[in-house]
């Protein structure tokens, strides 16, 4: 990466599946590389159910805190439908790394609306480079849903302009501090996303 | 209550711009902080409430907010309070006159615009209170410039003697940018109050001396913020135009036209206006980039100075880079490629080209799983002939499906009047109509509480539903006086609603505490007092499922085979329940019928046993052997 270019991550997912968190975690982890970094979210009424979409964007100096469409370089999907919805916000050449795990909202449940038949195939016929995974099930798996959004960072790892070990020690230094019985399960987790990455 | 996590201990901090204004006005001395919650300006409390020798509180209204820092700067002490823009609008009354007085101890105004109304029932530019109470606004552009604005904001209010406006929006609230912070300096006046009743006591003689004194501050700071550091050029190669911006639109022009020249007003307000003039004799095209209303355009043009401005660009919503672009292309005579109309496209996400997720649905903001709100809908939605006026808050997601059970929301608190007004302007083919009004806690302490004295003084026939959460839901379940704790989570009053609606006219026997998930005795006191012609009051007495003292119980689950598909419980809207296969049946009498058949997502559910009590066939039942993660 040349120096004056801008990483920018688009992190989308749904209230409550812990967008926020990976968005926080890159951001902070991308700080202390020395980067300026912004990072905004729409998220109003996000605890009730709407979409959470969060850009990160690091670099010399960062100017819009928003991500222009077309100009993101890594995708983070938490929700299948989620990350169709916000693919074409990629670069060329850009990668959507996207979580298999449906989540239905209530205007589904309803009937109201349709969910799509099949959003991943729905990316890759636009020629986006994509991997897809079930980070839910892995996530289960471990013995803990929550993962989900560590196992997601992992599966990003070896997209960034810093290595995969930099992003790894950010997130399990906040367990360390915070909830240190975690640490072993959250880097399994982190593992076994960068593992779900390579094979998808 | 949304967690705040401390600031990490390094020289480089992290910050949203809420946390930046929190931290400004606690290193420039501020001893005292107050506001009503509101999105996006919320967190500006709590992250003030961080700092012990910084007093805060969460007021009741953001007048009072106003007030309690009014007080706090004659007192002698630098002052805040933070609200959202309608919150001001409440204000403002109280800001109308105190222009007139003057300050102590500096007192601010951090005023948040929701720009593309995230959560908001109106996008308002508050820009204008500068120009209406004539004092200055500044406007950040990021995280840094909120946090030293707010410290300059209090020398400003000091130096020239006026309450000062910091005009923060969405994207400077809810950024997270780069802030280098300092020490806390303290302040205070060391006469502390001076009684000086020509100046503060505003009956019309004495304000009457206090205008012309107004007036001569405004003109003062008019050749004060020309020139001033905090309005200056950027200087660009390409000058076939040069960009008049502030607040959050510096970045965006940047990002769109880094090579093009621009002047940054971070002293927005009075309008340096010959720096203004003096700049567009260096560029081709003056353009203003102003998000919301034609504001500084309008002013610019009555100067006398050629410029661009709504015309070209939209006049809803954020101006970010990809909706600069087409529009200023046009203005440059530059292909422009098909797209969206400009004046459509609202928020940076807006799509530019035809792609699948266009037709995709939506997800729009729901209630939580287990809300106490459910339950009220559900018997709303069965009610029939209501007219239902309903107020701020997460219960105005009531008028969305599957309830549908809302009928007008306006401002907080205008549920009570509406409510009569419905009541008293009622025509021939209404007249068995029953008028119920819906409100939380939180917005008839606000605002609610005065219209309901109305209603009651003024023989009201309106069945009211006061919904005690005992929390601020909607922006994250902050505490108030229903909470019984105060900004801080410590004990405090706790506000008895029966004696306070008793004591605002309402018969005893009209008052009912209700349980919302007992859905039996809930419709039952609903039918009854929605046919008594007076005013009752039907008071929930279950927390906010987002406070920490919300008990969560067993989950319960579906047992496939017993469920009928008869679909009654998804009438309660409760997001943990979902669909998981559709089937027609055609009845004995030839009519087909839709059945639906459901789950129940274990992990969410919190077992607060209200979809059981819509279960025919009892179908929903505990989880055996559940354990939550």
């Amino acid at each position: 990466m040349s120096e004056n270019t801008t990483t920018n991550i688009l992190v989308s997912g749904i209230g409550g599946q812990g967008v926020m968190t990976a968005a926080e975690i890159l951001s902070q982890t991308a700080l202390a590389q020395g980067y300026d970094v912004k990072k905004t979210e729409v998220a109003g009424m996000a605890q009730r159910g709407g979409v959470v979409t969060s850009h990160v964007r690091f670099g010399k100096r960062v100017l819009s805190p928003a991500i222009p469409p077309g100009e993101a370089d890594i995708l983070v999907g938490f929700e299948p439908a989620e990350a169709l919805r916000w693919c074409t916000q990629l670069r060329p050449n850009g990668v959507a790394m996207v979580n298999r795990f449906k989540q239905e909202p209530p205007v589904v449940s309803l009937g109201l609306f349709d969910y799509p038949d099949d959003p991943i195939g729905q990316i890759q016929q636009l020629g986006i480079n994509i991997h897809a995974f079930d980070a839910g099930a892995i996530a289960r798996d471990l013995g803990n849903f929550r993962l989900v959004n560590t196992v997601m960072l992992g599966a990003i790892a070896n997209y960034l302009p810093f290595s995969s070990d930099i992003l790894k020690n950010e997130i399990l230094d906040r367990f360390r501090q915070k909830k240190p019985k975690l640490v072993e399960i959250n880097e399994r987790a982190f593992e076994a996303g960068q593992a779900a990455e390579a094979a998808s | 209550m949304s967690a705040v996590n401390p600031l990490p201990a390094t020289d480089r901090r992290f910050m949203s711009g809420n946390e930046a204004v929190a931290r400004g006005a606690w290193e420039a001395g501020c001893r005292v902080a107050a506001a009503y919650p509101g999105t996006p300006s919320t967190e500006i409390l709590e992250y003030a409430s961080q700092f012990d020798d910084m007093y805060s509180e969460w007021s009741i209204n953001e007048k009072v907010s106003l007030e309690v820092a009014i007080g706090a700067s004659l007192a002698g002490s630098r002052a805040i309070c933070a609200m959202k823009h309608v919150g001001l609008n409440v204000a403002s009354d109280a800001l109308m006159t105190q222009t007139l007085i003057g300050v102590g101890g500096g007192l601010v105004i951090a005023v948040a615009d929701d720009v593309g109304l995230s959560s908001s029932q109106n996008e308002q530019d508050s820009r204008f209170w500068g120009r209406f109470a004539h004092v200055p606004v500044l406007e950040p552009a990021d995280s840094q410039e909120a946090y030293e604005m707010t410290q300059y904001a209090f020398e400003l209010s000091e130096q020239f003697d006026t309450p000062v406006i910091l005009r923060m929006t969405t994207r400077i609230c809810h950024v997270k940018g780069v802030v280098t912070p300092g020490e806390r300096k303290e302040f205070e006046l060391a006469d502390g109050f001076k009684k000086d009743p020509s100046r503060m006591v505003m009956t019309p003689s004495n304000a009457k001396h206090r205008i012309p004194m107004m007036h001569a501050r405004e003109e003062e700071m008019k050749k004060f913020t020309e020139g001033h550091e905090l309005n200056v050029v950027q200087d660009g190669s390409d000058k076939r135009i040069g960009f008049v911006v502030s607040g959050p639109t510096y970045m965006h022009v940047q990002e769109a036209y880094p090579e093009m020249p621009l002047i940054k007003l971070g002293l927005s307000y009075p309008v340096p206006m010959e720096q203004i003039r003096e700049f567009s004799t260096q560029v081709d095209q003056l353009v203003v980039v102003e998000e919301v209303e034609p504001i500084l355009e309008t002013e610019i043009k009555a100067a006398g100075i050629t410029v661009h401005g709504k015309e070209v660009l939209p006049r809803i919503g954020e101006l970010a880079a990809n909706v600069l672009r087409p529009a200023i292309g046009k203005l440059l005579g530059e292909e422009v490629p098909e797209q969206a109309p400009v004046a459509e496209t609202k928020a940076p996400e807006v799509q530019l080209q035809i792609n699948p997720a266009d037709n995709l649905f939506p997800r729009p903001p729901t209630m939580c799983v287990a809300c106490p709100h459910l339950g009220i809908y559900y018997c709303l939605s069965k009610i029939p002939k209501t007219s239902i006026s309903g107020d701020i808050g997460c219960y105005t997601l009531g008028a969305g499906h599957p309830w549908n059970a809302l009928d007008t929301t306006i401002c907080m608190g205008a549920s009570m009047g509406v409510a009569l007004g419905l009541d008293k302007g009622r025509v021939e083919a209404d007249k068995d109509k029953k008028i119920i009004a819906v409100i939380g806690d939180s917005t008839f302490m606000h605002m609610g509480m005065q219209g309901l004295l109305d209603i009651t003084y003024n023989r009201g026939n309106v069945t009211i539903l006061l919904l005690d959460n005992r929390a601020v839901g909607m922006t994250g379940g902050q505490y108030n006086p229903a909470s019984g704790r105060d900004i801080h989570g410590e004990e405090s009053l706790r506000v008895d609603f029966p004696k306070i609606c008793e004591a605002m006219g309402v018969k005893p026997e009209r008052i009912h505490e209700v349980n919302p998930y007992e859905l039996p005795s809930l419709f039952k006191t609903l039918r009854t007092e929605t046919k008594v012609e007076d005013t009752s009051v039907i008071i929930t007495n279950q927390p906010c499922v987002l406070v920490d003292f919300y008990k969560h119980q067993p989950a319960f689950t579906v047992i496939e085979d017993e469920c009928t598909g008869c679909k009654n419980c998804l009438d309660l809207g409760c997001p943990a329940i979902s669909v998981t296969r559709r089937e027609t049946v055609v009845k004995p009498n030839g009519k087909e019928k839709e059945l639906a058949f459901v789950k129940i997502d274990s992990q969410a559910c919190t077992g607060c046993d209200l979809c059981p009590k819509t279960c025919g066939p009892d179908a929903i039942v505990p989880l055996e052997g559940f354990s939550r993660q």
